[in-house]
């Protein structure tokens, strides 16, 4: 077992354990495992409002863990940090509430088809909610928003652009330091789905100059049930409220209420504080690797595993010939085998891979494809797991072709 | 589990070389048909939907005097939810509604795990090979998909 896989224990009790759904969610370090329940045993009570030391000290482990990840993706400022479930309640609260405070009857909402569910669905609600018409931008054969793509769909109707950073099926990198120029030029808030793309290399918030940052804990080797909703203080202050109550509040009225200061705002309910240590601890924990090696090792590993595939006739590889600009997302089919088919029986290999629509139906139209199988890789993975998943891919194609 | 128990060769050779993969004459073609069980009675045609794969399949059947005819479906859906509907179609043909409604019962028991006697299951004939689905949890939408369907037409059918 490579040194890095022996950080994670279902690792150490499962060694021959191929994990490749890492775009689903990372497996979780001792470091993040051992940091929750360090608070639970030694800090838990519930923060923000106790007159005493554990809730103090609650407190101290939240707010530390909110200033860590400013500082982690290069906001300016902590109370720009909203916490969330994962990436979904982010892309939900921002098209909840800043369509609320932009969108007048005609506007127009720019996504990719390339979106997850997660950053589609919402915009659709937002547009039927405020007779707003939700727009479309397609991409090239390698999965990339060209900017003459972008400035052919922008209108004076045009007021938010949502795009993915990476795309979840296809693997590709939006060119942001371009895109999101063009938009701000013409008034256009940007709000960037990062929740396949921080895993993988280190993102500045301030340098992308995006308005809005959404990404989840798990796909980051921190605990499922924690996400962060990046804004800008402009944009925050001046939005209503998405989740109301405890909190969240400042004055309360039997009619009407005041509304807390950011981020509290936008945090209604107790918060899941052993979530916020954990997602620091899972930043300690990327730091200590690097995300030189990170992406050292990811590049090595997309470009291998779409090498080897791509050699099998009866494979077809979905996005860039290009397999190292796959940022660990190889989505394929194997002929006339379906991906559910094909996932079950690579499990019977030890093999952990995704079968299905990826919650991207639009887009696996876009492709005609209906369904694929996804590999996705993580710095963790090694030449011996693509190994094992090549030679899964033979095995089921020999499976089905057996039967004449 | 080996999968092997799942992925047998009943099931594969129904998905391979399924007999029931086509469509029904409507009555209307039935002067020039070459498929004599078809008989120029109503056939009843479903759509069956999976949202969380996205398969689908339509399922039509022939119905003379209550009795099943002759069924067929078209669709793409994995190797479970295509030999499943096509070992379906070969246990219906041939029973009342009320027979084949019972079966679809009693398939869908057996693959929540519910009906595990097999005394019971032996009515399944060759649908008894997917038994172990019942084990696979994320797979048991597939396997159902064709019985369900079948289960609700038949059933709309009584209701007319």
């Amino acid at each position: 077992m490579n040194r890095y896989k022996n950080y994670f224990p279902i690792m150490r009790r499962n060694s021959t354990l191929a994990y490749l759904d890492n775009a689903a969610t990372t497996q979780k370090p001792d470091m993040v495992i051992d940091a929750v329940a360090d608070y639970y045993r030694r800090e838990n009570a519930n923060p923000l409002r106790g007159l005493y030391e554990l809730s103090q000290k609650a407190t101290d482990a939240y707010e530390n863990a909110r200033k860590k990840i400013a500082e982690f993706i290069g906001a300016a400022k902590a109370q720009e940090i909203i916490y969330t479930r994962n990436a979904s309640e982010s892309l939900n609260l921002i098209a909840f509430s800043l369509s609320e405070l932009l969108l007048q009857p005609d506007d127009e909402i720019l996504i990719s088809i390339m979106e997850h569910h997660s950053n589609m669905i919402p915009w659709q609600q937002a547009a039927k909610r405020h007779k707003a018409k939700l727009i479309y931008l397609y991409p090239n054969e390698d999965g990339i928003i060209t900017t003459a793509e972008l400035k052919n769909k922008i209108s004076d109707k045009t007021k938010i652009l949502s795009l993915t950073q990476i795309s979840n099926v296809l693997g590709s990198e939006q060119n942001l330091k371009e895109l999101i120029p063009i938009a701000h030029a013409h008034n256009i808030v940007v709000s960037i789905d990062g929740a396949q793309a921080i895993p993988h290399e280190k993102i500045d918030v301030s340098s992308l100059d995006c308005d809005f940052y959404s990404f989840s804990g798990h796909k980051m080797y921190a605990p499922m049930g924690i996400g962060i909703l990046y804004g800008k203080e402009k944009y925050l202050e001046a939005m209503p409220p998405f989740l109301t109550g405890g909190e969240m509040i400042d004055y309360v009225d039997e009619q009407t209420a005041t509304f807390a200061e950011l981020p509290y705002k936008f945090e209604a309910g107790t918060q899941n504080v052993g979530g916020a240590v954990g997602l620091a601890a899972a930043i300690d924990f990327i730091e200590s690797i690097g995300y030189n090696k990170i992406i050292e090792r990811e590049t090595e590993l997309s470009h291998l595993a779409g090498e080897e595939l791509s050699k099998l006739p009866y494979i077809t590889i979905y996005g860039s010939n290009n397999f190292s600009a796959h940022h660990g997302v190889i989505a394929f089919n194997i002929e006339n085998i379906h991906p559910h088919d094909v996932a079950s029986l690579m499990d019977s290999g030890n093999v952990a891979i995704r079968g299905g629509h990826h919650c991207a139906q639009p887009l696996m139209r876009f492709l005609k494809c209906n369904f694929c199988c996804r590999a996705s890789i993580a710095f963790y993975n090694d030449k011996a797991d693509i190994k094992q998943l090549i030679e899964q891919v033979k095995y089921i194609r020999s499976y089905f072709h057996g039967v004449k | 589990m080996a999968l092997n128990n799942i992925y047998n060769d009943i099931l594969m050779e129904h998905n391979m070389h399924p007999d029931h993969k086509h469509k029904l004459l409507q009555a209307s073609d039935h002067k020039t048909a070459i498929n004599p069980k078809c008989e120029a009675d109503e056939i009843l045609v479903k759509k069956g939907l999976n949202p969380s794969c996205g398969d689908e399949i339509v399922l039509e059947i022939n119905v003379v005097n209550d009795i099943i005819k002759d069924a067929a479906f078209n669709g793409q859906g994995c190797a479970i939810s295509q030999a499943s509907t096509d070992i379906m179609a070969d246990l219906i043909i041939g029973k009342s509604i009320d027979e084949a409604i019972k079966l679809t019962d009693l398939f869908i028991d057996m693959i929540r795990g519910e009906e595990t006697d097999p005394k019971k299951l032996e009515e399944l004939d060759e649908a008894m090979a997917l038994k172990d689905v019942s084990h696979m949890p994320a797979r048991v939408k597939c396997a159902v998909l064709a019985w369900h369907t079948l289960n609700e037409m038949l059933k709309e059918k009584k209701q007319k």
